[in-house]
């Protein structure tokens, strides 16, 4: 069942914990602040600690955001898990290829073939 | 030091009125320079939901400027940048401090320069986040898609002031 949280949808996957992003700009401090005590909430009650975020609705993002995500990451690989980027939009797909972070996130086209990558070993 | 805006601002050309002392806009008179005489100029209160008019003010000129989409992208990412580095490394998030934006957009480019009044820094020291050993760290990206997106992204001798500019795409 989803739940609505303030920036963020969560659905349970069964084993993963799949996050969507309400707001379309994920730019400026007090947003990603709130969206990064979400997500670290969704890390610490999540009994797998596998987590796909998608970027379905996200149309901007900032290094701050990018910031917020390699903290993310972190915390998910301190748990076991697996952090999983899907859906991207290319406009920021450059993002994190400038960055050069499209090498050290693992991101799939969509959310089924995320999904999916999560089965294999 | 950024001077209280209401001292050195014309009427802006449309109208954009203070709130509150800030922000405001208009022509600004006082830019030093002639290369600056034709900058609209706004300056708002160290505080990140104020930053946001200039950049929708910016973005409202680009649309009328018939700027497409990859451009606006660039500068609204290039602007919050500048802005959250001037509110928080240049300013230290005081809230007395201001942030200066001035801006000039025309058919052929948008320029816009970024004051805080902070100490300033040498942009030269900051580490290339791409590199072993930074990659996996949350900060220190901003100056990099600033440089990635924009075509001259330049600091003042001080490093509390960057002009940045973003030369149309011609089809």
């Amino acid at each position: 069942m989803a739940e609505q949280a303030t920036r963020l949808k969560v659905s349970d996957l069964g084993g993963v914990s799949l996050v969507e992003f309400s707001d379309r700009k994920i730019l400026d401090e007090l947003c990603i602040h709130e969206i990064q005590e979400e997500l670290g909430k969704i890390v610490e009650k999540g009994s797998v600690g596998n987590l796909l975020l998608s970027f379905k609705n996200v149309e901007h993002l900032s290094s701050a955001a990018l910031g917020m995500l390699i903290t993310l990451k972190k915390k998910v690989e301190e748990k076991k898990g697996r952090l999983k980027l899907s859906d991207i939009n290319p406009q920021i797909f450059e993002v994190f290829k400038i960055t050069r972070l499209n090498k050290i996130f693992d991101i799939h086209p969509s959310q089924e073939k995320a999904r999916a990558s999560f089965q294999e070993a | 030091m950024i001077e209280p805006a209401a001292h050195h601002l014309a009427a802006g050309r449309s109208g954009r009125v203070s709130g509150n002392g800030v922000p405001v806009s208009g022509r600004s008179r006082s830019a030093g320079t002639k290369d600056l005489k034709d900058f609209e100029q706004i300056i708002v209160e160290n505080d990140l939901s104020a930053a946001k008019k200039p950049e929708e003010v910016i973005l409202r000129e680009l649309a009328e400027h018939g700027y497409g989409e990859n451009a606006a992208f660039a500068i609204k990412l290039a602007l919050e940048e500048a802005i959250t580095n001037a509110f928080r490394h240049g300013n230290k998030c005081d809230p007395s401090k201001h942030i200066r934006v001035r801006f000039r957009v025309t058919a052929e480019k948008v320029e816009i320069e970024v004051s805080d009044e902070g100490e300033g820094f040498c942009p030269e020291e900051v580490p290339d986040p791409t590199q072993p050993g930074y990659i996996d760290r949350p900060h220190g990206r901003g100056i990099m898609l600033m440089r990635a997106y924009l075509d001259e992204v330049v600091y003042n001798g001080l490093g509390n002031s960057v002009r940045m500019v973003k030369v149309r795409q011609m089809k």
